[in-house]
């Protein structure tokens, strides 16, 4: 008999940095820190309750250190932006069996002002990347990531009005959001007159880079009633790995490591894609949202284009899609994960500057390096 | 293409040097596997379908078509005064793809439909890195 994971375990802490966008004065450690200072307030816990400890692109041992916490679980899953997606659901395996009893994960990033950090160990030349793909000009995301998007186009007649109409979507729910470093609402000609990057990518089509960071403290459901905010349960959580690079994807236009993820979080917390309110999903460019819609099952394969050029994601849509502005145009720090699941908490607790009404499921999804793995959880302010 | 200094090169590990010296010597060599009669790329010795180790390096076609790919306006180390150029995945006639440059033809989308039948030359881009582009089959 399995273990019931659905709703074993709530996010009871949940912030993000004193500022975010352009903080040239913090370092990326001080960035985690300052994260997990605001979560513990959040939650109204003290540090020396936290006995686990999850980030990327910092060692936990360093973030932990940094903090004074002497952790018995640590998790570094490092897979790339979606990482924090994966502490959640091992943190969730963790916590309801007992091995540990509040985890904090964290984020920290100097991703503009690129002041200190672990840094992007990059593709040494040595590795199945660094001979097969960056010798093509495969290098950096805006000429990696973007490389499905013709397959797509070409399968399922996928437009560049529609890719574009993402950007303007995500910017709309932006501009209501004051922490948003993008502001201005624009139009799909605004997106397709802006620099071209990357054919059919234009600058417009492209995250931001900027620094912050965020953090998430989990326990069981069980203390969770005991805190002091009201518990956001974890119903379901699902991971995925798939390619090295992005020339190795199976199915160029399917995301797999995207749908094994969703297929298993939609499996634990007992529901579809027709249960969920609110939707977070990982954009570092336009069309990853398209390719996340797809697998994780919320639109028929090549429906995605349709989805977006429609607004059914933007205010006043049947589906919110990155509330906050997503990484197009809130923020993105390098690892976009942990700014997703802040968005879903705050829908949840009815207290996000965009709040989508009535919400009570919502859906964060975290794609990593390329399309090469990803996370998926599942949250509810209800069991 | 041009060589540059601050290009990128690939460095050969003890698993994929056959294919990077095959490409010095204008053949593309990749691999396949006895057990299962598949061909597979990146190299490595063991077969990725049935992690068989009984496979064997053979030179192929170089011939296959255009994937997918994106038209790059922001050249990377080693393209500078280059872009736009095209950085495309190419899948072989006998089945695997590979990341590619798609050369000798004027990068816009019109030239460079989906499906594509293109074809391997092989650029010296050093004296000990030669790198495996693919052109249209028929150049207009």
């Amino acid at each position: 008999m399995p273990v019931e994971l659905r709703g074993a375990v709530a996010v009871v802490g949940a912030a993000e940095t004193d500022r975010i966008g352009v903080v040239p004065d913090m370092s990326a450690i001080q960035l985690h820190a300052n994260a997990a200072r605001n979560a513990l307030r959040d939650a109204g816990l003290d540090k020396g309750q936290i006995d686990g400890v999850a980030s990327a692109g910092m060692s936990p041992v360093a973030v932990a250190d940094y903090l004074g916490i002497e952790p018995s679980y640590v998790d570094g899953t490092s897979i790339g932006g979606g990482s924090f997606m994966l502490h959640v659901a091992h943190a969730v395996a963790a916590l309801t069996v007992g091995y540990c009893n509040y985890v904090l994960i964290t984020h920290g990033e100097s991703g503009r002002s690129r002041l200190g950090g672990e840094g992007w160990a990059g593709l040494p030349p040595t590795s199945a990347e660094g001979q097969f793909e960056v010798p093509y000009g495969a290098l950096g995301a805006a000429s990696t990531f973007t490389v499905p998007i013709v397959g797509h186009m070409a399968k399922y007649g996928t437009t560049e009005e529609q890719i574009a109409s993402v950007a303007v979507a995500t910017r709309a729910w932006a501009a209501r959001n004051s922490r948003a470093m993008k502001r201005a609402p624009i139009t799909v000609e605004d997106v397709l007159t802006s620099r071209l990057v990357a054919w059919p990518i234009h600058l417009l089509e492209c995250c931001l880079v900027t620094d912050g960071g965020g953090a998430l403290i989990l326990t069981t459901a069980e203390r969770a009633r005991d805190l002091s905010r009201p518990p956001v349960y974890i119903l379901g959580t699902g991971e995925g790995v798939e390619n090295v690079g992005i020339s190795t994807m199976r199915d160029l236009t399917d995301a797999r490591a995207s749908r094994r993820s969703g297929e298993r979080a939609f499996r634990l917390a007992g529901l579809g894609p027709a249960d969920v309110d609110h939707l977070m999903l990982y954009d570092a460019f336009a069309h990853t949202p398209m390719f996340a819609l797809e697998a994780l099952g919320f639109v028929k394969p090549g429906e995605s284009g349709p989805f977006f050029a429609e607004g059914r994601s933007a205010p006043g849509g049947d589906l919110p899609v990155n509330t906050n502005g997503g990484g197009l145009s809130y923020t993105h720090t390098g690892r976009l994960g942990m700014f997703a699941m802040q968005e879903s908490v705050r829908q949840l607790r009815g207290e996000a500057e965009a709040q989508v009404p009535g919400i009570r499921t919502s859906l964060a999804h975290g794609i990593a390096h390329f399309f090469s793995a990803a996370g998926t959880v599942i949250m509810s302010n209800q069991l | 293409m041009a060589t540059s200094s601050s290009r990128l090169l690939p460095e050969p590990t003890p698993e994929t040097a056959p294919f990077w010296e095959g490409c010095r010597r204008h053949e593309l060599r990749i691999q396949r596997c006895n057990d299962c009669d598949r061909f597979y790329f990146y190299p490595r010795p063991y077969c990725p379908h049935c992690l068989s180790d009984d496979t064997e390096w053979m030179t192929v076609s170089g011939e296959g078509i255009l994937r997918t790919y994106v038209i790059n306006h922001r050249p990377m180390p080693g393209f500078a005064g280059e872009a736009p150029y095209v950085t495309a995945i190419v899948e072989l006639a006998e089945g695997p793809r590979l990341m590619t440059n798609l050369v000798n033809v004027e990068p816009v989308p019109a030239n460079l439909p989906v499906g594509l039948a293109v074809t391997v030359v092989f650029d010296d881009v050093t004296d000990t890195v030669t790198l495996p582009r693919f052109q249209p089959k028929d150049r207009r």
